[in-house]
């Protein structure tokens, strides 16, 4: 019996019968993937308009980018606040999602939908209430201002995240340490934290992610010398179309690309 | 939460052991009680402070931010409390107008994102679980990559002499290029291609706990596989997917980047009529009005999601 002709289905349906399926879930799969690398071939591209296949090919958009002083500037930037978010977020969201968790207090559940809100109120809201907030009490284009907006969005995510590892692992362990006399700080770092270590470090990537990729509190509460690479990248979509953002895409897809593979290996390896 | 509370039980108990009481002793065993519950709710305590840090984060990021917000959308540009910036909301034209482009964006990107995202999912779920995992990459990739990205592809492959027009007009689709971006379809093709993964991930975790067992009873006792397919596996995925959908809607009506930079400036949604206000008018108290209007439709939203079904389940996985 040919692999055309043996059951794929519990209902007896054969792989063949069911070439349908297959052919239309590879171009929705194209359709997914395609217009998220295309950016990379027409990075390279000499002409001024964006062509495809360019009909030659040439560095000149990345010489642009890497030559330039503002693009330099606002790359530095959000590399800098995107690593500050993670290193914030990640150990506050950690520290709240451990706590909500084992604590068992009445309370627990709803300071941690408390804790989502970041999530549920819509960006576009965030994003003025915090430009005018900020106006207030002066953090408006301050590298500080823009970590802290930041942080209380990576927060929902980390929380989710460590809350899922927490809901796998068996807290016992925990205890059967604090019985044999280690105080529950020790017990986390020594017995707890080792072993939803890799959960961890995705929670860390994804709010470096957040941050770096986070275009609309950018857009309002950053500026001038802080102005965000996000933020030039949108004024530049909203204005012309420079083909130097084929290049400073290409390089983001790169950056987004190995960190989901890093987060899927280290996926597999907590379980 | 039963598990935790006895957690806290055993580590206090454990610490006491070592203690004074005499075992046996009545007056003793109710001093012991009395101090254990005391202990259990200290250390809850102790144990809930560790999520303040957080907590004031967001209280400084969002509860201040938006109750002011909330505040500025009764005043008048005088200063003095008003309801105008919600009447003109009912009276003028522009406003309907904005509020009907919002629902039809989000309500045909649901759409969209349900047709193109049962067959994929569908597709995951019978898949081996190894297979399932490489293909899910097609869906995480898209979703971990920047939306600004993802929206510059499109304006590029939309474009009079883009990709797509190119291609159309070879196998002979049509046979001037058709403008398809800077206006309602571009968006949409964007904030489909944004908003699939939002559906797919919940849905194909629900297909993922369908028994296959009932698919292969309801073939055993004679059902067709397209009967049993619309009798048995579709009822039972159909939480997952009112879940993703009503995700996809959410985010939809709250959506910006992309309607801002497809639409050309010919979508005007909610989001992006709060920016125009701000930057043409500079009137605090419309834009903030806007913004609550589309806060209160959020969570209401999700209010009648909570009620209809376990929508955190479905969001986090089960419980």
């Amino acid at each position: 019996m040919s692999w055309w002709q043996s059951p794929a289905s519990d209902t007896q349906v054969t792989h063949g019968g069911r070439l349908w399926l297959y052919i239309l879930a590879i171009i929705i799969m194209l359709l997914l993937v395609i217009p998220t690398f295309i950016v990379i071939p027409m990075s390279f591209s000499d002409s001024q308009y964006l062509e495809f296949p360019p009909s030659t090919w040439s560095m000149r958009w990345y010489h642009e980018y890497f030559g330039s002083n503002k693009w330099m500037r606002a790359t530095w930037t959000s590399l800098r606040i995107g690593v500050l978010t993670m290193l914030v977020a990640t150990p506050v969201g950690t520290m709240a999602a451990y706590a909500l968790y084992v604590s068992g207090h009445r309370a627990a559940r709803l300071i941690f939908m408390y804790m989502l809100t970041p999530m549920i109120v819509p960006v576009i809201l965030i994003a003025i209430g915090v430009f005018y907030f900020y106006g207030r009490v002066k953090l408006n284009n301050s590298i500080a201002g823009l970590v802290l907006a930041h942080t209380a969005l990576a927060i929902p995510l980390v929380m989710i995240i460590i809350t899922a590892a927490l809901r796998s692992y068996d807290l016992n362990q925990e205890r059967v340490a604090r019985s044999l006399g280690a105080t529950r700080l020790k017990a986390f770092f020594v017995i707890t934290l080792p072993q939803i270590k890799f959960s961890v470090i995705t929670a860390a990537l994804l709010s470096f992610l957040t941050s770096f990729d986070e275009v609309i509190v950018s857009i309002f509460v950053s500026g001038g010398k802080t102005a965000t690479l996000t933020k030039h990248m949108f004024s530049a979509l909203r204005d012309y179309i420079d083909p130097t953002i084929a290049a400073i895409s290409t390089i983001m897809v790169l950056i987004s690309t190995v960190l989901l593979l890093l987060v899927q290996l280290a996926g597999s390896r907590d379980k | 939460m039963m598990v935790a509370k006895s957690e806290n039980a055993v580590a206090t108990s454990s610490a006491h052991t070592s203690g004074a009481s005499a075992p046996g002793d009545r007056s003793g065993h109710e001093l012991h009680a009395k101090e254990l519950k005391q202990q259990q709710r200290r250390e809850q305590w102790s144990l809930l402070s560790l999520a303040l840090p957080g907590a004031l984060i967001v209280f400084f990021v969002i509860v201040i931010p938006v109750s002011w917000l909330f505040f500025l959308s009764f005043l008048g540009s005088d200063g003095e409390p008003t309801l105008q910036h919600y009447r003109k909301m009912i009276e003028y034209k522009s406003y309907a107008r904005t509020f009907s482009t919002t629902f039809q964006v989000s309500l045909f990107t649901t759409l969209i994102c349900i047709a193109i995202g049962y067959p994929l999912a569908y597709f995951l779920a019978q898949l081996p679980a190894r297979w399932a995992g490489i293909f899910m990459l097609a869906v995480l990739l898209p979703f971990w990559t920047s939306l600004l990205v993802r929206t510059y592809a499109w304006l590029v492959l939309l474009q009079r002499k883009g990709i797509l027009n190119d291609f159309a007009m070879q196998i002979g689709l049509w046979d001037s290029p058709v403008k398809l971006v800077h206006n309602m379809t571009g968006t949409l093709i964007g904030m489909a291609h944004i908003m699939l993964p939002f559906l797919v991930l919940p849905l194909y975790s629900a297909m993922r706990k369908i028994e296959r067992d009932l698919m292969h009873a309801a073939s055993n006792l004679g059902a067709s596989p397209a009967r049993a397919f619309w009798h048995i596996y579709m009822p039972l995925s159909i939480s997952g997917m009112v879940a993703g959908s009503l995700i996809v809607f959410i985010l939809c009506l709250g959506f910006y980047v992309t309607p801002a930079v497809l639409g050309g400036g010919k979508v005007i949604m909610v989001s992006t009529q709060i920016t125009a206000i701000l930057e043409n008018q500079f009137n605090w108290g419309a834009a903030s009005a806007l913004g609550v209007v589309l806060l209160i439709a959020t969570l209401l939203l999700l209010f009648v999601a909570a009620r209809v079904f376990k929508f955190d389940a479905a969001l986090f996985g089960k419980g």
